[in-house]
């Protein structure tokens, strides 16, 4: 994994929203880097600012947005500071884009086959036989039956996974470097999602694209992702590869996010672990760690002062004051623990 | 099973036509399904969208009128036409939790309103202050507090608006709770906060439950049986234990085994099991829901049940 090419890198990341109430801080302070081939997940609930920082990415943010410091660096090149020209000259051909609902994000009243082919015959010199042929590979490569009959038909003809898999097809019609997925499979149910999944990576696998992964949901998370960065109000509070994650977390939201949901072995009678309260006003961005106050574990340093990146391993990064070594020891949740051992023993049995 | 049912649903159909002459489309929705849940019983019902898992909920509290089949309500035939009093005792009877929080509660209503409506309309209060002190209390069971009383739903955030939710359906003390994808629509970090509620209530209350959901790690946290449906049909019904740990249909294995879980080994060797309708031969045979275990019924042909029956 490591010593590997980085083909994005975000520095520093911080963007703002002028609203009528005020300014809100959507992102404040974000850095990553993605490098060639891996998929990085970005966890977090809705206004995390996992979205924007991936609009700010695409050139995409709506125009009462600000971005207020920092850079995004793609191919020694810095996109914050990119014209509209600059970035349609990217836009779908080198980074691109799969939405969440697969229904919104295709023009109902135009044939499938246009709209894969419209990005093409736009920013690739070929001609409109070259193009029909490359849609009808395309296609078929993210597994639409009989793609010349479907080529001309409408959205509408299509089921709602059928449609992701035409939105996936258009989104890799020009090759893309980088491929930013919006929570692709939210709207979707659990066996279309198993397969949209799969043919995610499978086409990863075999183009050697780097992915972006946004969701709240941390079984897709274990299912796709290389590494994990889990976001909070705003900022980016643990980072690691995916079994860092989930078998060693650090962060008190973290912990609480893995054990907060049931998963199939929990006992109807096990309560489950609830993080108290709401996810605070960003109009207001807190003082200090902006989970204190929805953290048990909450001392009063983390009421005062932003916790650091705490350097947990070579990969593996998170930003709490329960690392600092003056910090008092505490334990992970009694329910997660049992849960990580749990599957630690299934892990044994299966291997046996 | 000496105990009597508060809910029995014999042969519920529900098809929905469009359309006249040769343009004429019937989509049945539900189609033929027979279930019981006892007092004190919570029943998941799991399926994809569109297999017709609302709309049995939905037809159960007499929001359609049902297409053929019957329902029961504490021995009592509710799917047919009823006197004003019986609808009324019905109404008060089944309660439903719906799934959006911010579509489901009248923005021009505060949230006294807003609980107290089912109040008034089954006179269960005799006075202001009497209605003032249930509403009070049940604010305080969903934990909100007595200041929410004034406010109006825009006022509060996603889970808050849930717990409304929750107090309207609890406040006339039904018997039968309908709670149809009561969390789907919240931020996973206030999921957990509303199934702690729930499942605390269910225990206080001693609620019966009919939990309509897609997830199925949740339906299997909250429900002690479970249906799984697949195109208006109950493929599987057992022990939500026994369900999980024995699925016999192909359709339910498929289902479980597209679960993700959180835990990347397990992702990384997963196995999916695919499920393709076609496998079964209905022609022949009629398929039947046949309790293939004790408690555990599943719906096949004589030849698959035999075939079935060898596996366990």
């Amino acid at each position: 994994m490591k010593n590997r090419e980085k083909v994005l890198q975000v520095k520093n990341l911080y963007i703002t929203f002028n609203t009528f109430s005020g300014k809100v801080h959507g992102v404040r302070g974000v850095n990553f880097d993605l490098h060639k081939g891996e998929t990085l997940a970005i966890v977090g609930e809705s206004g995390s600012g996992k979205s924007v920082t991936n609009k700010a990415i695409m050139g995409i943010l709506s125009k009462n947005a600000n971005i207020e410091d920092g850079q995004i660096l793609y191919k020694d090149k810095d996109l914050t500071k990119f014209s509209d020209k600059q970035f349609t000259k990217i836009r779908g051909s080198e980074i691109s884009m799969i939405f969440q609902d697969p229904m919104s994000s295709l023009d109902p009243v135009m044939k499938i086959g246009k709209q894969i082919m419209e990005a093409m015959l736009v920013k690739e010199n070929i001609s409109k036989a070259e193009a029909k042929e490359k849609a009808l590979n395309l296609m078929a490569a993210v597994g639409i039956p009989e793609p010349e009959k479907r080529f001309n038909q409408y959205p509408f003809q299509f089921s709602g996974g059928m449609r992701q898999r035409i939105v996936i097809a258009i989104a890799l019609a020009c090759d893309p470097d980088i491929l930013i997925c919006d929570e692709p499979t939210t709207a979707l149910d659990v066996t279309i999602q198993a397969q949209i999944l799969d043919l995610i990576k499978e086409i990863q696998e075999e183009r050697q694209i780097s992915v972006i992964f946004i969701t709240h949901d941390l079984g897709v998370v274990a299912n796709v992702a290389d590494r994990v960065a889990v976001m909070y109000a705003g900022k980016i509070v643990e980072t690691g590869t995916v079994d860092e994650i989930f078998y060693n977390p650090q962060h008190p939201y973290t912990w609480s996010l893995l054990a907060s949901m049931p998963d199939l072995d929990t006992d109807a009678s096990d309560e489950l672990l609830v993080i108290p309260g709401t996810p605070p006003n960003m109009l207001y961005p807190p003082k200090g760690d902006a989970f204190a106050p929805r953290n048990r574990y909450a001392m009063k340093i983390d009421f005062k002062k932003e916790p650091p990146m705490f350097k947990v391993s070579d990969t593996h990064y998170a930003a709490t004051w329960l690392l600092h070594p003056d910090a008092p020891k505490v334990e992970k949740p009694e329910a997660l623990t049992r849960r990580i051992e749990k599957q630690k023993e299934r892990q044994v049995a299966d291997n046996e | 099973m000496s105990k009597q049912p508060v809910l029995e649903v014999k042969n519920l159909k529900q098809y929905f036509t469009s359309g006249y002459g040769k343009n004429k489309v019937v989509v049945k929705a539900v189609d033929d399904i027979s279930f019981n849940i006892y007092k004190g019983e919570t029943f998941g019902l799991v399926g994809e969208s569109g297999c017709g898992k609302t709309t049995t909920g939905r037809t159960i509290i007499r929001l359609y009128e049902p297409t053929d089949g019957e329902v029961y309500f504490n021995g009592k035939l509710i799917s047919g036409k009823l006197t004003k009093e019986e609808k009324r005792e019905v109404t008060r009877g089944i309660q439903m939790i719906f799934q959006d929080p911010i579509a489901s509660l009248n923005p021009r209503m505060t949230v006294k309103e807003i609980i107290g409506e089912g109040l008034k309309i089954n006179k269960l209060c005799d006075s202001e202050e009497h209605m003032m002190e249930l509403i009070y209390n049940m604010l305080e069971t969903v934990g909100l507090t007595p200041e929410h009383a004034t406010r109006y739903p825009h006022e509060f955030s996603g889970g808050q608006r849930q717990r409304i939710g929750i107090a309207r359906a609890l406040i006339t003390n039904p018997d039968l709770v309908i709670a149809d994808e009561p969390i789907s629509a919240l931020d996973v970090s206030i999921q957990a906060q509303v199934l702690n509620l729930l499942n605390k209530l269910k225990e206080q209350l001693g609620l019966t439950v009919l939990f309509i959901a897609h997830d199925l790690s949740v339906v299997k946290y909250f429900s002690d049986t479970i249906g799984v449906m697949y195109r208006g049909k109950i493929l599987e019904l057992a022990d939500a234990d026994e369900l999980y740990k024995n699925p016999i249909h192909p359709y339910t294995k498929s289902l479980l085994s597209a679960i993700p879980l959180p835990d990347p080994n397990y992702e990384r060797y997963r196995k999916r099991i695919y499920y393709d309708p076609s496998i079964h031969n209905y022609d022949v045979e009629e398929p039947k829901l046949v309790e293939i275990k004790p408690g555990h019924f599943i719906y096949a042909s004589e030849s698959e049940i035999h075939e079935y029956k060898k596996n366990i």
